[in-house]
């Protein structure tokens, strides 16, 4: 494959998404808009109790009053709250015993993708909740996971069948006040995923959940809950791809988790949102709050990938409450095009002899903007509290931005804290180098790039892995020259 | 009336007091507009985040010194340096001290703003330099342009290089219980010269002051700027001091900042570049205790290619002090091969103390080298131990170990006499006596 330059831009320009098709699935879709009556409507759609709807109409109300926050590095056209539809479900909701019984339309969605569930649920010991459009419609490995006690089921069935837990932990981490799309999602989320794992129990597999915006016109508010109880683990796993569209879809999702004494959480996330076309018309905004509170000698460590959406916005948080515990996260953001980040953490260290550990890597082509924005804060009742953070930025073409913005609070001596950044370029003598040994500047830069985010991909998951080498590589494409 | 719209109403008995057809005066205007639509900073501006001008703008101020003063030399002999013959220009609650200073317009201009622009002669530079660097952004410095009247003016032609550093000292008296004051100083080194400025705030007595200070500072080709600024002021005093920097190509300006007391220190230190091959060197050591609170926030635009930025900020704090970093390094889309580096270390003594620390990176070009360092931690406890095993008793040993800590930023000051100056403010403020210089 020996393209010059130019062919080779030509050729990769023209690149299609390739996950951009449209799978007709009979759904019913509420009016668009946002008033009282459409979260009443969505509460009582989904069967739930009256504390429920209670608490999606206080947070509309406080959604109300909120304005909406324009401090990020990011430069986009404001959603219109009024111009969406909060609602979305596939109409049929088949009762699943097996696979047979799923949508067919949706299963040819899945092979599209490359997973098949069968191969997925066969091979990988993957248990998947899919969600399309906001309605779990697959859950599957429920026996296995069951006779552990471990509870893996949408969020909507959690709330039916076990609403003490959702009751006593949800809006914990991410309070409905929190910001304006966490309150947003408050209001009206759809559906999400809620997993439970049982004091002493260990997650035998890791548990994920396939996210896919698929009706037009649609935003798409996810709700997950996480709750690892004492001495308990669990590896979640979310994924994503969009279908190509043009106008801007909204993805405002609240992720909370919860790991008591003793317990581990390890969330991992590979985002393939619609980054929009080579002209920076379309895509996705991604408008996260993730956050965890560890209790006593726990643990949570978030891992990301970020490779799509126009706009990402997002800081998966740690707040180490209980003494001994530990917050970890890694990232790599990779933005290409008129694709824009500004992601990082937050480390709140509340406890004794908490540690944090930050890793971040940014890579940023075309005519793309990367922004790290983080904050660690140790509060004066934190002593000993340990923070390293290391933030890289990797910059293609002189088109692209990379910026660092580390927000860094110490109230007590006994603190220690470092933080490094670094900016640089793949170098040309690196890629001479993957040249002369007969591998092409496409490849070398792929590698290259691998390299430099070997640290964080490590972390994932197996399966994830490999998946997020892929995308990297398919999002970086294109940018050489 | 709160001090805001005092000091808008104010400008009309300050306009009786300046020459109104002076092309600059127009600036004022324009500043003061300015100020009146933007207002002090508040909590909510990003670059006022940690630090509140609250406590400061709610009290009132005179803005005029009273005219009579009797400051003699012996009173303010112990802040200058001891060389007699350099030149100083001294002022005394922002009314410039003739008696006190040493000015030349002998092959250069050390004089005051105010001489120079009587002067008709001097119209022309100062109209091409004079808030040519000054973002229309910043409300205190807009503050400051509106109010523009007195302060040092240094202008070095090319290729000369004075043998001595110039010393710019502002005191105040006491003689108001409150007073805001405004300096202004313009220094130019045209190409090829070479200046060395010392510049201190410092009161005499225990009472209120404000000083909200700017300084702008342009280096043409191939010049050398070495300034340093000494904070050391009673805890009474507060200062905000705004420096421009505007470097032509191949020049070299460093600025260094030595903050060991004051209520409440601002410093603003702006740098940009206006061609090739430049250098700019951004250091400082803050040392604080009771309820001290200082705030850097720097910025460094790289707007051209192969240039080079050091920035190095040592911090130390106890009992109540508050440390904020704020540093920016933007590198614009054409400053390929920039080269910029910037470092905040600090050590924190006690629970009360708080830092807040914020290095900033924005990078738009991909041929650079950008790194920056952040830490927050205390002394080495195995080291401390060591030191204490070869019977260097403790209080010593954690001064030689904070010496060591800040010694990057020393070792690169110019002037021996100032080093050593420093040194003594620096074993001061530890309270221990080394017997020796570092």
């Amino acid at each position: 494959m020996a393209y010059t330059e130019e062919e080779l831009k030509k050729q990769l320009e023209t690149k299609e998404y390739e996950y951009g098709f449209y799978t007709e699935i009979d759904s019913e879709t509420f009016p668009v808009g946002l008033n009282e009556e459409i979260v009443k409507a969505i509460s009582k759609k989904k069967n739930e109790p009256k504390w429920m709807t209670d608490w999606r109409l206080d947070a509309y109300f406080t959604w109300k009053s909120m304005e909406e926050p324009n401090w990020s590095n990011l430069k986009y056209a404001k959603p219109n709250f009024q111009d969406i539809s909060y609602y979305s479900a596939p109409k049929k909701k088949p009762d699943l015993k097996s696979l047979d019984e799923v949508d067919p339309e949706l299963l040819k969605t899945f092979d599209k993708l490359g997973i098949s569930i069968d191969e997925q649920k066969r091979l990988s010991g993957v248990a998947m909740d899919v969600v399309v459009d906001s309605v779990s419609v697959a859950t599957t490995f429920k026996d296995t996971l069951e006779e552990k006690g471990i509870i893996f089921c949408s969020i909507s069935e959690a709330i039916q069948n076990h609403p003490e837990l959702v009751r006593k932990y949800i809006g914990t981490v991410v309070p409905k006040k929190d910001n304006y799309y966490a309150a947003l999602n408050s209001a009206v989320f759809s559906d999400g995923s809620f997993c439970y794992i049982p004091k002493g129990v260990k997650c035998p597999m890791e548990l994920s959940t396939y996210f896919r915006i698929n009706q037009a016109g649609t935003g798409q508010f996810e709700r997950t809950l996480v709750i690892a109880d004492k001495s308990s683990y669990v590896s979640y796993l979310e994924g994503c791809t969009a279908p190509s569209r043009d106008e801007n879809q909204l993805h405002a999702a609240v992720v909370e988790l919860i790991a008591l004494d003793d317990a581990e959480i390890k969330y991992s996330t590979v985002q393939n949102w619609f980054p929009g076309d080579k002209k920076g018309k379309g895509g996705v905004y991604n408008f996260v709050t993730k956050r965890g509170i560890c209790h006593e000698r726990s643990k949570i460590s978030w891992t990301q990938v970020e490779t799509g959406s126009a706009v990402t916005w997002k800081y998966p948080s740690c707040i180490l409450k209980g003494n001994n515990s530990i917050g970890e996260f890694y990232s790599i953001a990779v933005t290409n095009n008129f694709q824009q980040a500004d992601t990082g953490t937050k480390m709140i260290h509340i406890g004794k002899n908490t540690k944090s550990t930050i890793i971040s890597k940014g890579i940023s082509a075309g005519k793309s903007q990367n922004s790290y924005r983080g904050l660690v804060q140790i509060s004066p009742l934190a002593k000993n509290a340990r923070n390293f953070s290391q933030c890289d930025s990797l910059l293609m073409g002189n088109k692209c931005g990379a910026h660092t913005f580390p927000y860094i609070e110490v109230q007590n001596k006994t603190a220690q804290i470092e933080h490094e950044a670094t900016t640089s370029k793949i170098g040309e003598d690196q890629i001479f180098y993957c040249n002369q040994r007969g591998i092409d500047t496409e490849k070398a830069i792929a590698l290259i790039v691998n390299g430099f985010s070997k640290e964080v991909l490590n972390k994932l998951p197996m399966e994830f892995a490999v998946e997020a080498q892929k995308l990297l590589e398919i999002s970086l494409e294109g940018s050489v020259g | 009336m709160n001090f805001q719209e005092k000091l808008l109403d104010s400008f009309i008995a300050f306009e009786q007091d300046v020459d109104l057809l002076n092309p600059i005066h127009k600036d004022r205007k324009d500043a003061l507009k300015r100020f009146e639509e933007l207002g002090f900073p508040s909590k909510k501006d990003e670059s006022w985040k940690y630090t509140s001008l609250k406590s400061l703008v709610q009290k009132d101020y005179n803005l005029y010194a009273k005219s009579e003063t009797n400051v003699e030399l012996k009173d303010v002999k112990k802040y200058l340096l001891n060389d007699i013959d350099s030149f100083k220009i001294v002022f005394i609650d922002g009314v410039y001290s003739p008696f006190l200073s040493k000015t030349t317009h002998d092959g250069k201009d050390i004089c005051v703003l105010s001489a120079a622009l009587s002067k008709d002669k001097y119209n022309k530079r100062i109209k091409k330099y004079f808030n040519k660097v000054v973002p229309s952004s910043e409300s205190l410095a807009s503050l400051n342009t509106s109010y523009t009247k007195e302060g040092a003016y240094i202008y070095i032609p090319e290729g000369i290089c004075p043998e001595d550093p110039v010393q710019i000292m502002h005191f105040s008296t006491g003689n108001q219980n409150s007073i805001w004051l405004q300096p202004r100083n313009l220094i130019i080194a045209d190409k090829g010269s070479k200046i060395e400025v010392i510049e201190r705030h410092q009161s005499l007595k225990d009472h209120s002051v404000v000083t909200n200070s700017l300084t702008e500072i342009y280096a043409e080709k191939n010049a050398f700027v070495d300034y340093y600024k000494i904070q050391n002021d009673l805890n009474t005093s507060s200062l905000i001091d705004n420096t421009f920097i505007s470097q032509e190509r191949d020049s070299n300006v460093s600025v260094h900042t030595f903050s060991f007391g004051g209520k409440l220190t601002r410093n603003n230190l702006n740098f940009y570049h206006k061609g090739e091959n430049i250098q700019s060197t951004l250091k400082g050591i803050t040392i604080l205790e009771a309820n001290q609170h200082v705030d850097h926030n720097t910025l460094v635009n790289h707007a051209q290619p192969n240039c080079e930025s050091h920035q190095d900020y040592k911090g130390i704090f106890s009992d109540r002090s508050v440390g904020v970093f704020n540093g920016k390094i933007i590198v614009d889309k054409i400053a390929q091969k920039t080269n910029a580096f910037q470092q905040n270390n600090n050590i924190l003594i006690d629970n009360k103390s708080k830092v807040n620390t914020k290095p900033q990176l924005e990078i738009f070009a991909d041929d650079v080298k950008c790194s920056h360092g952040c830490t927050v931690g205390q002394l080495d406890k195995e080291a401390l131990f060591y030191l204490k095993t070869r019977g260097i008793p403790e209080k010593e040993a954690k001064a030689l170990l904070t010496y060591a800590f800040a010694n990057n930023v020393l070792e690169s000051v110019n002037i021996p006499n100032l080093k050593r100056r420093i040194n003594s403010l620096i074993a001061n403020k530890l309270g221990v006596n080394l017997g020796f210089d570092l």
